[in-house]
């Protein structure tokens, strides 16, 4: 029994990662087909590709997903650290209401956050466009720099600063030259969640973007309902490689949930 | 407490604490406070300068069993994909992190979250590849067994289930692994030279105290797929009609807000109810 289950649970494991990994290939693969119906036999191709490149819609919208992505990763990571750091160090009364109030963004359907912002920003005349849509993702995105940042911090000696302080160091320069440093890897790990919580919202993108203006996943959206294009799966496979790769080289570097 | 706090400390929490919180009190707050005021609305103000005040949009949901017959739809799926979840997923966590170990189980973990991270609409899409009549999975199946097959799995409920439960599967992985990682090695020692066989370490040592864990990916996968409203159509077709479709089709292509707020507010006060309920069991599993 001890010897038969580790290897039950490799293979469990093996099915899953074909599981997880099989439609994302099928994608990629179909991306090369020459076929616009998806038909076999497969016959290569780089004509989507060349389609994708060719069509201002999908360029104007990814260039606008990666922008808000990166405005939303700014704001959010500066924001959000500046919070944790708050909520770390000070006690005071309310401290626990302000905590639980971080979880709405998360708790919620982002369904009922979307049609809530959409209702809300035309009523105060804001209305639909890039900057409701950057409004929202940052919201969103808040709350996981928070959580995130705040685990680093729990690990950090706050001894460390009494030390620094003690040796004549101002509040400031302990702050940029002892907690700042140490709580990198939080802030590193936050800020790529708000990007990736950003470059891969739909739903909040869809209830806020304008029809002309929208992001990437709303432009898939529409296309999908549209009818299947080839130079849909073109995009994606680009997305799915460069998000992949951008992550795989992240989690190398801060050995985010690696071994102990 | 506050009294304690320097007035200098005061100022410096303000200024830390309210660039993030007055954000999510436009974006998120306020939001949800007027979606609740126009959910009370006979029409949109701005549309219509007669509005006035009502409960009729909160009547309709009992009025016709429609939608009350949809929630209960839309729940049951919160709840098979969460139960598929954790079914396939702790396993997986649990292979993860007790059995591999160093190089090998942190190469793992990266390709179990990989996925996570790219386009959620990119892979319901290339379900909808996979899983089309004669599709590539119909071509497979075909390639390997010797009769005809016809799964016609495209447009069903099963469909959905599949790619929602793709979707949110690294979730329960995720918070199970990292639960699971935490568990100190000695314990299991402990258990095991006492002559507690796997299975009794699983049952009275890895798994209520991965619980909290384990819990946690469940109310992550439940709550968005409860509201799920783009998988069902792209996965789904004529079956793909849930509670958050009719939700979206109020805001998209009916344009009546004000019932598009009243059903919202069902939908969170029911979701706010289920994780109400659940929290004693959450809060036992933390301590």
């Amino acid at each position: 029994m001890r010897r038969f289950l580790p290897t039950l649970g490799r293979v469990w494991l093996a099915l899953i990662l074909v599981f997880l990994y099989a439609p994302i290939l099928v994608m990629a693969a179909m991306s090369f087909n020459a076929s616009p119906f998806y038909q076999l036999p497969f016959e290569f191709s780089t004509r989507w590709y060349a389609d994708m490149a060719g069509n201002p819609q999908i360029i104007e919208a990814s260039l606008r997903s990666i922008l808000i992505a990166f405005a939303t990763m700014a704001l959010a990571t500066v924001m959000g650290t500046a919070a944790s750091v708050a909520l770390f160090r000070y006690e005071f009364p309310g401290k626990r209401i302000l905590q639980v109030l971080l979880f709405p963004p998360i708790a919620i359907p982002w369904l009922i956050t979307g049609t809530a912002m959409l209702v809300f920003f035309f009523a105060i005349g804001i209305g639909r466009g890039t900057p409701a849509v950057l409004i929202g993702h940052v919201a969103l995105a808040l709350p996981y720099v928070i959580v995130t940042v705040t685990a680093r911090l729990s690990s950090f000696d706050v001894t460390l600063e009494e030390a620094a302080r003690s040796m004549g160091a101002d509040s400031w320069t302990v702050l940029r030259r002892v907690t700042l440093p140490w709580i990198a890897p939080g802030i590193v790990a936050g800020a790529l969640f708000a990007f990736a919580v950003s470059f891969d919202q739909f739903v909040v993108s869809y209830f806020l973007a304008e029809p002309g203006d929208s992001t990437l996943p709303v432009l898939i959206y529409t296309a999908i309902r549209k009818g299947f294009t080839p130079e849909i799966n073109a995009i994606s496979t680009i997305i799915i490689t460069l998000s992949m790769g951008i992550m795989f080289l992240a989690t190398r570097k801060s050995s985010f949930g690696g071994s102990r | 407490m506050a009294d304690t706090l320097a007035p200098e400390d005061r100022r410096r929490l303000f200024t830390l604490l309210s660039p993030a919180y007055l954000w999510l009190t436009l974006a998120v707050f306020l939001p949800l406070s007027a979606m609740l005021f126009f959910s009370f609305l006979t029409d949109l103000p701005q549309d219509a300068p007669d509005w006035g005040f009502t409960l009729d949009n909160y009547l309709k949901f009992g009025d016709s069993a429609v939608y009350s017959t949809l929630l209960w739809k839309s729940l049951k799926l919160g709840f098979t994909v969460t139960f598929f979840c954790i079914l396939i997923g702790y396993p997986c966590a649990l292979v993860l992190a007790r059995t591999i170990k160093g190089r090998a189980r942190e190469t793992l973990f990266l390709l179990v979250i990989l996925p996570f991270w790219s386009n959620s609409l990119v892979r319901i899409f290339s379900w909808a590849i996979v899983l089309r009549g004669n599709g590539v999975l119909e071509r497979a199946l075909e390639a390997v067994l010797p009769w005809d097959i016809r799964l016609n799995l495209m447009f069903t409920t099963h469909a959905v289930v599949i790619g929602l439960v793709h979707s949110y599967l690294p979730y329960v992985i995720l918070t199970s692994y990292l639960a699971l990682q935490a568990i100190d090695d000695d314990i299991i020692d402990a258990a095991r030279s006492m002559g507690a066989s796997t299975l009794a370490i699983l049952r009275r040592l890895l798994l209520p105290l991965s619980l909290p864990g384990l819990l946690a990916g469940a109310v992550l996968v439940f709550v968005p797929v409860v509201g799920s409203f783009m998988e069902p159509r792209i996965l789904g077709g004529r079956h793909g009609t849930y509670y958050g479709t009719v939700i979206e089709d109020q805001f998209v292509a009916v344009y009546n807000w004000p019932l598009g707020a009243a059903l919202s507010f069902v939908l969170l006060a029911v979701v706010l109810l289920i994780l109400g309920l659940s929290s004693p069991v959450l809060r036992k599993a933390r301590t």
